[in-house]
């Protein structure tokens, strides 16, 4: 391979990449929905899809392992690959995320929610919204936006804690709603992984832009 | 302070102590350049170049083909004023002493400032009398077996050739003699040993081995190299120098810097541009 067509081949797995996170973006919030909406067909169909993300991930993985191998990347080349190595993997784990959330849906089968979904479906929205920022801030090499990701997860925090709060009370006024205030326990604590690993792309963008990899979180408290 | 040096005859240049150039933290300097110009007749080669040579470290000098990396390393122990019409101006001091005073002699300071060439040359003559010849063009008095088999030894050669001194060097492979000859610059004990892309002409196992030796004897050895392979100076070198031409086909340095920043997240565009292979 020459070089200018290893440079296409940066570029066009930069691409995949922001296609596999549209995938993972989507899967949430289909996930969440069905939830909602107690469509169990569409949860299964997330749980389904979730295989094509893995399979995704790895084929990006081997490409990036294959570029390293016989194009010996420098600089920007190398930062782009290694961060995009790092990014697939925090998406294939959203994406397992996703998957979990179907997953509690099936399980929680006819029942209906213990409560109306209102703050879960919030959640997901902002950690979607963060998944395609740091992505966005990928494409514009955009340290700024980066920052902004990581301080949206504060407020996915927040909602998490509320939430936790609330669950935690219906269980001790009434012992019966244990299962069904723990299942919804998890669906929040899988949206809120999913903006903790949306932060670790910011962090990875503001590698390959600065060459600094630090938690952003502690530059930006 | 000066010393003189044991068994290589009289030392004219001075060798102060190290101490007196080394900050807290950073090792000392053995070769400052400023300001270096270098022209050949009426064309300038090399334009403006300014750094310091760090003791004990590897320093590798990258860029293009015309870019003056190989003029400005010939300068280092005055191969340049070999050449008909070249001119060298500007500083280059040896531990704090000017290499080009008139009081310098060349062949005693380029006992001390050894070259390695990209074509490995021995002398047509025995393995053992190769390694002998540095030492007696300085006048060496000392006991010879002894110190051929010390540099043999240095340059990872001794356990291949020490049944067959008396051999004619030109039978040995081409990664044996370019270990050769480095065994003969490291014979007169160089303080800096200057290597011309000396891993080029070497098939990928003779090139390891050199990447090795340089690894091993940069402890004692200021060592620079001037290399096209971009991954040799990434896993040899703790310093890198990047150079360039300019529009009059002069060579300058662009950036200077430790090597894993020069190869991870450069300063200068250019040599982002460069190491990447967007270079036009």
């Amino acid at each position: 391979m020459l070089r200018s067509e290893f440079h296409a081949d940066l570029q066009k797995l930069q691409d995949d990449l922001l296609n596999l996170g549209s995938m993972v973006e989507k899967a949430t919030i289909k996930a969440i929905d069905a939830l909602k909406t107690r469509d169990l067909p569409l949860s299964r169909q997330v749980i389904e899809e979730d295989d094509v993300i893995d399979d995704i991930r790895y084929e990006i993985e081997a490409r990036c392992e294959d570029l390293i191998a016989k194009q010996q990347p420098l600089a920007t080349d190398l930062r782009l690959i290694i961060a995009i190595m790092h990014i697939v993997g925090e998406l294939e784990r959203m994406g397992d995320y996703a998957e979990g959330v179907a997953k509690i849906s099936l399980a929680m089968g006819d029942e209906a929610p213990l409560k109306p979904l209102i703050d879960i479906p919030r959640m997901a929205q902002k950690a979607s919204l963060m998944t395609r920022q740091s992505l966005d801030a990928l494409v514009e090499r955009d340290v700024d936006l980066a920052i902004t990701v990581a301080e949206s997860d504060d407020e996915v925090d927040a909602l998490y804690d509320q939430i936790f709060r609330e669950l935690v009370t219906f269980m001790i006024e009434d012992p019966r709603t244990i299962q069904r205030a723990t299942y919804l326990l998890w669906v929040a604590h899988d949206l809120e992984r999913i903006a903790d690993r949306a932060t670790n792309i910011a962090e990875r963008v503001v590698y390959l832009v600065t060459g600094e990899l630090s938690k952003l979180k502690e530059i930006f408290p | 302070m000066t010393e003189t040096r044991k068994g290589l005859g009289s030392t004219t240049v001075p060798k102060l102590s190290v101490k007196e150039h080394a900050a807290p933290g950073e090792s000392p300097t053995v070769i400052t350049v400023n300001k270096l110009d270098v022209h050949y007749g009426t064309f300038c080669a090399v334009r403006g170049v300014s750094m310091k040579i760090k003791e004990n470290r590897v320093t590798a000098f990258i860029g293009p083909s015309g870019c003056g990396k190989s003029t400005v390393l010939r300068c280092f122990n005055r191969m340049n004023v070999l050449i008909p019409g070249a001119r060298v101006t500007g500083e280059i001091n040896f531990f704090g002493q000017d290499l080009y005073a008139a009081e310098v002699d060349p062949t005693e300071m380029r006992s001390r400032v050894g070259m390695v060439f990209q074509k490995p040359n021995p002398f047509p003559k025995s393995i053992y009398d190769n390694v002998a010849f540095g030492l007696k063009v300085n006048g060496y008095t000392g006991n010879y077996p002894d110190a051929v088999e010390r540099s043999l030894k240095r340059a990872a050669l001794w356990g291949e050739v020490k049944d067959r001194l008396k051999e004619n060097a030109l039978q040995l492979s081409g990664g044996q003699q370019q270990r050769l000859c480095i065994a003969r610059a490291l014979a007169p004990e160089p303080e800096v040993l200057l290597m011309d892309e000396p891993a080029s002409a070497l098939d990928p196992i003779s090139t390891l081995a050199i990447e090795q030796l340089i690894n091993d004897l940069c402890t004692d050895v200021s060592i620079i190299i001037v290399t096209h392979n971009m991954q040799q100076a990434a896993r040899v070198s703790h310093e890198t120098a990047f150079f360039m031409v300019d529009d009059d086909r002069a060579g300058y340095l662009v950036e200077f810097d430790d090597t894993s920043n020069i190869f991870t997240n450069p300063n200068d565009e250019r040599t982002e541009a460069y190491i990447t292979g967007r270079f036009s």
